[in-house]
């Protein structure tokens, strides 16, 4: 599925991102909140980045979109299609060849109809286009036209749901960027989104998805990445998800699978670090069952059965 | 309409408030309005004196006074003006032209000028433009109305001499022979010093709302869908951050109603804020009564619009206000009439 001609949509390599704060007084510091981050993207590919609230995860979205607000500073490589992402280029591709997925029917103008959001901005010359393209839309996501004239307000969940994916395809995009599109909803209307995301995919779109629903990212994507503490501990074929996870490589990837209701619902001990207090070494340590005294040291990602993972007594 | 029933008792009772704490503020004010009206010094004599007193009803007790006076207003008439010995109606009637007149400049500038300000320095955050604008507002913000225009006078119509020293017409000519041109001339000095009081305002205001809005969640779709600056601020900044202004510009109406009678005095203008000086310092009742309470209702509807104004911009305003909530599906929603608050989420239930 990979093809291998065709360079991957999106490459992040080694993806820091940090904030400047202000303690006591003037006293300024940063903070990083995602740290050496690694991943990939192919045409075609759904790749999930799951992980517990604070993980980073919308950080990592709004990283590659050039959205993230001034004080933070994005260290690392971002690549799209092979091009170096910049900030430059971001802005050139935005909402153009990626598109931005947001969570909730909140990300809409309240005061502007639904219609005229969907159809976004362009150069006036191409309003016809824009229109025909509009109408498609529209009806491929069930939209009936109607729906145009209503305020964000007036949508259901499910409309609200189709009309940002709709918002995001109104351009011949390569990347979708998801970030939470699923909480709130019903799940009909969430496999229903899925659903959205494969054929997406199956047109040679590459997807991210953000999410913190294991479950349903393991149903349409084909890799997963484990995020945890702004880091990433494994990324694994998603069929290693299924089950009670013995395929899984890293212990804490295991954890947050058997902490599912369907899978014994059994949470470990302890909560995520804070950035800011985070151990040296494994950022997991202070959970793992497996940890010894070599868990401090530096914990390097690592390739190992079709993954990757970062622990060294992964196996 | 039973929305309008209830706008209505609030402004009846409004009204009938303001009428009896005005007269009570008068009746009690040190100033005899027979003395006021004939001078300190006069060589009038004892009867005469109370052969006023007792035309004026000033024997009366104030119960009596203040019913009788009511009685009269409701029939239509205001009584007559002690100071200016004509019918009430008639002193507003001549003097409101003025004022409205100065008003609406001093409003409309004020208002345009703040906003696009406001704008500017929120889009400018942190700048020194920015900087400039809070400043400036701020200085606006915090000095008096009567030393801006003191102000004005001496450096425009004094030393400059761009502008009348005072009036709303050229002194000596006949009133049909003012033309338009030089209304406006004498109109501009008053009006800008009553704008410069509301400027500050709401330019604060705005700077505040759009910065606001600039974090939005929304501004932040809008900018990962590859709008610019400026397009986000033209297609989603402006109507969201109008509802804001409007309120702050239409509340302004009273401190505008305030800020006339001291504007007015410097610059010697006609108005009804002259008028209101001239009457408190004559103790004229009648008129003090009549332009409070026609002030008062002017304040109210100037409120009244801004409430009806937020809901033709913001259709959450109107769908909550609106009095039909059955419709569900979106075909009967499109026109008007879905209730938004159950489900402003967004989410299914």
């Amino acid at each position: 599925m990979e093809g291998q001609k065709n360079k991957p949509v999106l490459e992040v390599e080694d993806l820091c991102i940090s904030f400047e704060m202000y303690g006591k007084g003037l006293e300024k510091y940063r903070l990083e909140m995602v740290h050496h981050l690694s991943l990939t993207v192919n045409p075609g590919e759904i790749v999930a980045v799951v992980g517990a609230s604070g993980s980073g995860k919308s950080l990592l979205a709004h990283a590659i979109l050039g959205i993230l607000p001034g004080n933070a500073k994005v260290e690392g490589r971002l690549a799209f299609c092979g091009q170096c992402l910049d900030s430059a280029a971001q802005q050139k591709l935005r909402g153009r060849d990626i598109a931005f997925i947001p969570q909730s029917v909140e990300y809409l103008d309240p005061l502007m109809k639904v219609g005229k959001q969907v159809l976004g901005t362009g150069a006036r010359r191409e309003k016809k286009q824009r229109m025909a393209r509009w109408k498609q839309v529209f009806a491929r996501y069930r939209l009936e036209e109607s729906v145009a004239g209503l305020y964000p307000c007036q949508l259901s969940g499910g409309m609200a749901r189709r009309v940002l994916i709709a918002g995001a395809v109104m351009e011949p995009v390569k990347l979708v960027v998801a970030d939470e599109p699923t909480p709130g909803l019903s799940e009909t209307l969430a496999k229903e989104t899925m659903e959205n995301f494969r054929e997406l995919a199956a047109e040679g779109c590459g997807v991210l998805l953000i999410t913190h629903d294991i479950d349903l990212a393991f149903q349409v994507a084909a890799r997963i990445a484990v995020l945890y503490a702004g880091s990433v501990m494994e990324i694994a074929p998603a069929d290693d998800f299924s089950g009670d996870g013995s395929a899984l490589r890293h212990p804490y990837s295991k954890a947050f699978l058997q902490a599912l209701p369907q899978n014994g619902f059994c949470p470990i001990a302890g909560s995520q670090p804070y950035a800011g207090n985070l151990p040296p070494g494994c950022l997991f340590a202070g959970r793992c069952p497996k940890r010894t005294d070599a868990c401090a040291g530096k914990v390097e990602m690592r390739t190992l059965r079709g993954g990757e993972v970062r622990c060294i007594y992964a196996e | 309409m039973k929305r309008l029933l209830l706008l209505i008792v609030r402004m009846v009772t409004l009204l009938i408030a303001i009428s009896i704490v005005s007269f009570l503020l008068v009746t009690k004010a040190p100033i005899d309005p027979l003395t006021a009206y004939i001078g300190a010094n006069s060589t009038i004599s004892e009867e005469a004196k109370e052969e006023i007193s007792e035309y004026w009803g000033l024997g009366q007790p104030p119960l009596e006074r203040f019913l009788a006076w009511a009685g009269n207003t409701l029939r239509g008439d205001f009584g007559e003006s002690i100071v200016y010995r004509q019918p009430v109606l008639q002193v507003i009637q001549e003097r409101f032209q003025y004022s409205l007149a100065l008003m609406l400049a001093a409003w409309i500038s004020s208002g345009l000028f703040g906003f696009l300000l406001g704008i500017a320095a929120a889009a400018f955050q942190g700048s020194i433009l920015d900087k400039a604008i809070k400043t400036i507002c701020l200085v606006f913000q915090s000095s008096p109305t009567f030393w801006v225009g003191l102000l004005a006078l001496s450096v425009f119509a004094v030393n400059l001499g761009w502008f009348p020293i005072g009036l709303a017409a050229p002194m000596g000519k006949l009133a049909s022979e003012v033309t338009l041109g030089e209304r406006i001339h004498h109109l501009i000095l008053p009006s800008m010093t009553l704008g410069i009081l509301g400027v500050g305002k709401i330019t604060l205001y705005t700077r505040q709302k759009l910065l606001e809005i600039l974090n939005s969640e929304f501004m932040l779709y809008a900018k990962a869908r590859g709008e610019g600056k400026w397009q986000m601020i033209r297609r989603h900044g402006l109507k969201n951050i109008a509802i804001p202004a409007v309120t702050v510009q239409f509340a302004s109406f009273s401190e505008l109603f305030g800020g006339i009678a001291l504007a007015e005095s410097v610059f010697s203008y006609p108005g009804i804020g002259s008028a209101v000086t001239a009457a408190g310092l004559g103790g004229d009742v009648p008129l003090l009564l009549g332009i409070a309470v026609f002030s008062a209702a002017f304040v109210f509807i100037g409120n009244l619009a801004a409430n009806i104004l937020y809901g033709v911009i913001d259709p959450r305003i109107r769908e909550n206000g609106s009095f039909h909530k059955k419709s569900n599906t979106p075909q009967q929603a499109t026109g008007h009439g879905l209730d938004c608050s159950f489900r402003s989420k967004g989410r299914d239930i």
